[in-house]
């Protein structure tokens, strides 16, 4: 029950100061302390084949490319005079539409779990969820949505090869 | 004891942060990363439930949410990098080609 509080605090003290920070740098770094955090509580459900992935994926492969174009980017702060003069709560429009939508949205969220809370009761628990099963259910009942995951990435890895491309010949935009 | 709606107010406050990064930060790599933070909330639901359930088909659903989360991370790093030799900038206020 504590490792539970403990991991979700870090989860979301770590996201928090993902949105928070200046620098890019510290934000992809908060990020991957958030995704590990998560991975322990992946654990705490018994689902450890997601865990793994949680820490593989995501903050070594996708966490590794955030860092790699920030570096190469190399544009760690985001201010202009509009940023220094104005706190991020208290700007005009669209943001303080958003910002207050976020708090209505969350208001909404609590009460409505708050108020089911009471049937939801605890958690069935029980027999342990393997990799054999998830293995087997994955490659027999999701087998098409598999191969389209699989088609899926190699249209993404076209595409970002596409993008990143440079192009010399001449009256190209890229 | 923890219950179910645990997982959800914590998948709820990920979700919420991650709406308001989408919301208030310009920096568009911030953006990204608070889509990445998004998407987690929601695998943490699923996760929860199929446990809840007992039922191995929510972790399936996270790892196709994870692979698409990856694709999606390589095509928007592409397309910054692509603005980013265009217009020297990753400021969001910026990017206006396809306003009308």
């Amino acid at each position: 029950m504590t490792v539970f509080y403990l991991f979700a605090s870090i989860a979301v003290g770590a996201s928090l100061l993902v949105i928070a920070q200046r620098n890019p740098v510290y934000s992809v770094l908060l990020l991957i302390a958030s995704f590990g955090a998560l991975s322990g509580l992946y654990i705490l459900l018994d689902a450890p084949f997601v865990a793994v992935i949680q820490i593989v994926v995501y903050a070594g492969a996708i966490m590794v490319l955030f860092l790699f174009v920030v570096m190469l980017l190399n544009a760690p702060q985001e201010d202009t005079e509009f940023d220094a003069r104005t706190h991020p709560l208290l700007r005009p429009g669209p943001m303080k539409f958003g910002a207050l939508l976020a708090a209505a949205f969350t208001g909404e969220l609590i009460w409505a779990l708050t108020r089911a809370g009471g049937g939801s009761g605890g958690f069935a628990g029980g027999a342990v969820s393997s990799v054999e099963a998830l293995g087997r259910i994955l490659f027999t009942d999701y087998a098409f949505a598999f191969e389209v995951t699989s088609v899926l990435i190699l249209v993404a890895m076209v595409g970002a090869v596409l993008l990143a491309r440079r192009d010399d010949r001449p009256g190209s935009r890229f | 004891m923890i219950t179910p709606t645990h997982y959800m107010l914590l998948s709820a406050a990920l979700f919420i942060i991650g709406v308001i990064g989408v919301m208030v930060r310009r920096n568009i790599i911030i953006i990204f990363m608070s889509i990445e933070l998004i998407l987690n909330a929601v695998n943490i639901n699923l996760i929860a439930y199929s446990y809840q359930l007992q039922d191995v088909i929510g972790q399936v659903f996270a790892v196709f949410v994870i692979a698409v989360a990856a694709a999606e991370a390589a095509v928007g790093l592409g397309i910054i990098l692509a603005f980013y030799r265009n217009k020297e900038t990753v400021n969001i206020d910026e990017m206006n080609l396809m306003r009308w």
